[in-house]
């Protein structure tokens, strides 16, 4: 565990980045510092593996302060990943991985062997191993980034706006890559950013901290997103936070209902058999199951129904793998008000209404137990949230 | 008569390609000269620009003392350092290395400042030492500018080294110098070829030794 225990930043020039920053960094997770620009959020990670030296207070590694070893051995053992990845440009793909390794004192070819083993383990192709880092996207440059400083298998990982310089959709896939990485690795992560939604996706721990270098709030995001300590997290999480929390609700205790779905080759009693009341509308699956679109069961004609005139069924949820937000999303965005549910072989599962959703929501909050149980509940909301990724 | 002429008067006439003052004798004079005086000013500007480059202080100093030492003017220091030393090579080779530290100082200097400051921080990050980051980051990254500092004091040391012939050393100025005296502008002309011709080459060497010492990786993304 990384113990941060009232540390204080003072500059030179005197202004005071961090002030009696204390919090404690569980172990093999990912703990995100959040907050506005000039609040202390490098500083703190800096002081970590000593770029910034505290001007009071200690860091303790388990157990052991951090200043009590050769801070070059104490960098060693932590990977460092900043924002626009800083590779050596004189130096290929391959040796720009191994160099934390070379420095350790492995020969050039069992560095480069493990610097392969990386390229692969971040997703990128063994043929731009002998490339120049002037020859990547910025998204690869990342990835070598990360690859880098996961070379040495150090347990810790401090992360600076790692993803914050390329486009939204390469920071996803730069993201859901962490997480799996994480996932295999159980690295304890310390990852800095100031894009809140980042934060929550990323976190299992969350750090809100406030101008001036002052913690405002530490907890799992589900309870940030519940429970905000005061005004200022508040306002920085937004003003739908109430829909970003239906993220850490799972979507598996919604009801499905599999009545109002039809074969694209349905005969006419069988139409007419699931054409009830309260189901005005019919979804209709292809014979290999997909959900192809809905329609008014008057609209049907049996033995073959005309898909070109089904109303679109947009994009469905999986089916107890995504969250509330998900499920909502999609009644939202269909014509017809109602969710379609697919299992892991994209098969129509089921229909849900909106109503239904926005019982699942109503019950959901009155189960919730996040605001109150703090970190000891964390590890099922990490499962569920990563369910509902 | 045209510079031409002279050009192929004094190359095709056979008395200077032998002897103590035939081409070869005095072209290798006059490279040993410049070699000596780029050694000896790469020695003092490199460390200083690599040292005070990489710690970012002293900038002001250097560009102080380099002002200063272009200001001097190189004959006028040739004169006054035989006046004190009296004849021989080091009143020849000081006013050589003034003329050439500055050009390498500065631009060692320069170079180690405008490496891009990331690579650096990750660098220290990872755990490397402060002569690792010197040697293994920002060299690499510097090493075009600063050969080109090199190559800039390298030409000025060429074409300034013919002063030698003046205190009665020898090197390509003695053409230039006795030519002069004796109205042979044939020698005076050919002198100066050379010169130009050893100035060329000098640029020559410097691009193969980029080709050879930078990476690839630096060449392409600059
Ligand atoms: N070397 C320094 N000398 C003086 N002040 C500094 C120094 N580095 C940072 N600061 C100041 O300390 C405060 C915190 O800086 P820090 O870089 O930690 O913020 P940050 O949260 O990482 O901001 P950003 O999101 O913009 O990166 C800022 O007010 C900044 O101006
Ligand atoms: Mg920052």
């Amino acid at each position: 565990m990384i113990r941060i225990d009232s540390v204080t930043k003072r500059y030179p020039d005197g202004t005071v980045a961090v002030d009696r920053l204390s919090l404690e960094i569980p172990d093999r997770a990912i703990t995100v510092l959040v907050g506005p620009s000039g609040c202390g959020k490098t500083t703190t990670l800096r002081m970590i593996n000593r770029m910034v030296e505290p001007s009071e207070g200690t860091i303790s590694i388990d157990g052991r302060d951090t200043r009590q070893q050769p801070v070059n051995t104490l960098r060693r053992s932590m990977g460092y990943v900043i924002q626009n990845a800083g590779l050596f440009q004189h130096r290929t793909i391959v040796d720009n991985i191994a160099t934390v390794p070379r420095l350790l004192g492995w020969s050039k070819d069992r560095a480069r062997a493990r610097a392969r083993e990386l390229m692969e383990r971040v997703g990128l192709d063994a043929s731009l191993a002998r490339r120049y880092p002037y020859q990547l996207s910025g998204g690869q440059q990342q990835r070598v980034g990360v690859a880098r400083a996961l070379a040495s298998d150090p347990p810790v990982l401090l992360m600076d706006e790692p993803f914050s310089a390329v486009d939204p959709v390469v920071r996803k896939g730069l993201q859901d890559e962490l997480l799996r990485i994480q996932d295999e690795l159980g690295k304890t992560i310390v990852f800095v950013t100031h894009d809140i939604d980042e934060a929550v996706k990323l976190g299992t721990m969350v750090a809100v901290l406030r101008t001036g270098g002052r913690l405002a709030q530490f907890a799992p995001p589900a309870e940030l997103l519940t429970n905000p300590a005061d005004a200022f997290v508040e306002d920085f999480l937004g003003a739908d936070r109430g829909i970003r929390r239906l993220s850490f609700f799972s979507s598996a205790g919604l009801e499905l209902l599999t009545a109002p779905i039809v074969a694209v080759d349905a005969s006419a009693e069988q139409i007419a058999a699931r054409a009830t009341e309260d189901v005005p509308y019919l979804l209709v699956t292809g014979l290999d199951g997909r959900p192809l679109g809905w329609s008014e069961p008057g609209a049907l004609t049996a033995g073959q129904v005309d898909t070109g005139r089904l109303l679109p069924c947009g994009r469905p949820f999986a089916a107890g793998r995504d969250s509330l937000r998900a499920a909502l999303d999609c009644a939202v965005l269909s014509p017809t008000g109602w969710a379609v549910a697919v299992d892991g072989e994209g098969r129509a599962a089921g229909v849900v209404s909106q109503a239904a959703i926005g019982e699942a929501i109503r019950g959901a909050h009155a189960n919730d137990t996040t605001g109150t149980t703090g970190f000891a509940g964390a590890p099922d909301l990490a499962a569920v949230q990563k369910a509902a990724r | 008569m045209n510079v031409l002429h002279y050009v192929n008067a004094f190359f095709s006439n056979d008395a200077y390609w032998q002897g103590y003052d035939g081409i070869p004798t005095r072209v290798s004079e006059h490279l040993g000269y410049t070699l000596e005086a780029l050694a000896l000013a790469a020695l003092i500007g490199l460390p200083v620009g690599l040292v005070t480059g990489h710690y970012g202080r002293g900038g002001n100093a250097l560009s102080l003392i380099a002002t200063a030492a272009r200001a001097l003017p190189t004959f006028g220091l040739l004169v006054l350092m035989t006046m004190l030393i009296g004849f021989g090579m080091l009143p020849v080779m000081i006013p050589l290395v003034v003329l050439a530290v500055p050009p390498i100082l500065v631009t060692t200097y320069e170079a180690m400042r405008s490496v891009d400051p990331s690579p650096v921080d990750a660098a220290r990050g990872m755990g490397m030492n402060e002569a690792g980051i010197l040697l293994r980051v920002e060299l690499p990254v510097a090493l075009p500018m600063i050969l080109g500092g090199l190559r800039s004091a390298a030409i000025q040391i060429v074409s300034t080294a013919t002063i030698a012939a003046y205190v009665s050393l020898g090197g390509l100025g003695r053409y230039i110098v006795d030519g002069l005296y004796q109205r042979d502008y044939e020698k005076v002309v050919g002198g100066a070829t050379l010169v130009a011709a050893l100035a060329l080459a000098t640029l020559a060497l410097f691009w193969a030794l980029g080709r050879l010492t930078v990476s690839a990786g630096v060449r392409r993304s600059n």
